[in-house]
């Protein structure tokens, strides 16, 4: 059984075509990477695939069931804004909000889930943290206890929205072994997207690559190709291989870029501060 | 001072409306959403001096208009109720219109003292049933909505996409802040809401890390600021309203030395 099926999908926003009649099979229990330029559309396409937006053509079939809101098997970590107000609560307070937390009533938490709440920080290795306010976690933790709340309750899907955003490169490794191996401890289908393809490489089982309202599913070896990429970029493409990394090259800039805010005439520094981090 | 009728009312009516501001306050704060509720209160103003134009109980007016206000909020979305310029434009024209109200209606200069700054020493009983009903009904409503309110309050995304209405949430709990709003101006007026609602849950919120307990320490900290202004006017003869609003002050100043002298603390060798 496939995890995520899309058949003849077009999703639409604000009367703009983000994806255009794209099919796709993405098998269980691996970990596909989802990539593409800002603005491709990873972040629409899972909350197509969470319910939260209705295709306007084709359909998605999410488990062997259609997409809908509130899919119990189906874990979600937002891409995060700053968590300013909510800088004063314990991250125990934190991540429990989320237990059942769709529930009416009182926020109090039954002992079972209580012991969820406890395994999922477990999971994460958060639990030194739970005592900690939100204000005083680095952005990394802040990360591991978002992770830590998609786990909650028994997902067999993980829907991961840029979790290495912000993350300095060492932390960014430590994300993705931590999320390898849960996906592989826990038989898990996990969408991780984010902007390089590097940190992944050692993780992925497929790459989900996005652009101009296509999408390309497969092996690294199969999607990241000179053809393919120029198809989702809509330009000349070329991909380098160095040293066991590899660069998707638009002329002599790289195309993915490390920070956002970094311009693209510092193209040249970038590429060698990624084989730094090697 | 307990011998009076009028103090015996007064304190009650203070407890009653402290436990509401506090709880629904700790939402209020923790959502980011003061400005909002400070806001109702000023449109709930114009709701009173309105009804009692037309010879009505300005509690009505004011209850009615604050949650109709909260309900309009809430519909205009999540994004609306944190805009801070179009809720201080709308709060201006509702004021606007109270003055006008209040212009067509001259012999009501000490009531719309009494509205803008509230006074508790002139609750009836009546009046003290009133507020135990809203106040009973705005904190049944809370305890309904609480659990998917602090999912969507600390993680929106999140808590859309497991089946949480944020509109919903949003719109219920502006309504029920309306509410409270509407009791605690009862108190302590409506240019004086945000002393009750906001103060004691922004330092509870600075005290504590814990939910249950930052509700808890809101609701407590709001009663004896509450109880203590009611005593200290019937002493000094001075506007409770006043020493409400002082307590309340000091307590919020206060609340930031724990950790400020932590911080001393640890800096310091
Ligand atoms: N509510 C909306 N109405 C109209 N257009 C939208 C809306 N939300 C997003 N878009 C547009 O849809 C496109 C895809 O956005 P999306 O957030 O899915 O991209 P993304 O791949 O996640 O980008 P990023 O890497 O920056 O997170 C963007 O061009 C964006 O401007
Ligand atoms: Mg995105």
């Amino acid at each position: 059984m496939t995890a995520i099926g899309f058949d003849d999908v077009t999703l639409t926003l604000g009367g703009r075509d983000i994806l255009r009649g794209v099919d796709l099979a993405i098998p269980q229990n691996a970990f596909i990477g989802v990539l593409g330029p800002n603005g491709a559309g990873k972040t629409t396409m899972m909350r197509a695939i969470l319910g939260l937006i209705r295709p306007s053509s084709g359909h998605i079939r999410v488990l062997g069931e259609p997409a809908t809101r509130g899919h119990a098997a189906v874990g979600y970590m937002p891409q995060t804004r700053g968590l300013v107000s909510t800088a004063g609560l314990s991250a125990w307070d934190f991540v429990a909000s989320a237990a059942l937390g769709h529930r009416w009533g009182l926020p109090i938490l039954s002992a079972t889930a209580r012991r969820d709440v406890e395994r999922v920080l477990d999971l994460v290795g958060a639990s030194s943290l739970a005592r900690r306010k939100l204000g005083a976690l680095s952005g990394g933790e802040r990360q591991r206890l978002l992770l830590a709340q998609s786990l909650l309750g028994t997902p067999r899907l993980l829907l991961l929205d840029e979790p290495l955003i912000s993350l300095d490169p060492r932390y960014q490794q430590a994300m993705v072994e931590l999320v390898r191996g849960l996906q592989r401890k826990l038989g898990l289908t996990v969408l991780f997207s984010a902007h390089e393809l590097n940190p992944l490489l050692a993780a992925l089982d497929q790459v989900l690559y996005l652009g101009l309202g296509h999408a390309a599913l497969g092996t690294v070896d199969e999607v990241i190709t000179g053809p393919v990429l120029s198809r989702l970029y809509g330009s000349d493409i070329e991909v380098v291989h160095l040293r066991g990394r590899i660069f998707v090259m638009s002329g002599d800039h790289p195309v993915e870029r490390h920070d956002p805010n970094q311009c693209r005439s510092h193209a040249e520094s970038h590429a060698e501060s990624h084989t730094r981090h090697v | 001072m307990f011998d009076y009728d009028f103090m015996q009312n007064a304190f009650m009516a203070a407890a009653i409306v402290a436990v509401v501001s506090g709880v629904v306050g700790y939402f209020l704060v923790l959502r980011g959403q003061t400005f909002a509720g400070h806001a109702l209160s000023h449109i709930g103003f114009t709701g009173a001096t309105g009804a009692v134009l037309i010879g009505m109980s300005p509690l009505w007016g004011l209850v009615g208009m604050t949650v109709l206000g909260g309900v309009g909020m809430g519909l205009l979305g999540e994004q609306l109720q944190k805009r801070d310029v179009a809720i201080g434009v709308v709060l201006s024209v509702a004021l606007g219109f109270g003055l006008l109200f209040l212009h067509f209606f001259t012999a009501f200069a000490t009531q719309a003292t009494a509205l803008l700054f509230g006074n508790v020493l002139g609750v009836d009983a009546p009046t003290l049933w009133t507020l135990l009903g809203l106040g009973a009904a705005c904190l049944a409503g809370l305890a309904v909505i609480a659990r998917p309110l602090l999912f969507a309050s600390l993680q929106p995304e999140l808590a859309e996409a497991r089946g949480v209405s944020l509109r919903l949430i949003s719109v219920a709990f502006l309504a029920l802040a309306a509410l409270a709003v509407a009791e605690c101006a009862e108190i302590v007026g409506v240019l004086l809401v945000f002393t009750l609602m906001v103060g004691p849950a922004a330092a509870a919120q600075r005290l504590t890390s814990r939910v249950g307990q930052g509700v808890a320490l809101s609701v407590l900290l709001a009663w004896a600021e509450a109880w203590g202004g009611v005593a200290l006017a019937y002493v000094t003869d001075w506007p409770t309203s006043f020493w409400i609003t002082a307590l309340s002050g000091s307590v919020y100043l206060l609340s930031g030395l724990p950790a400020l002298l932590r911080d001393r603390w640890n800096h310091s060798p």
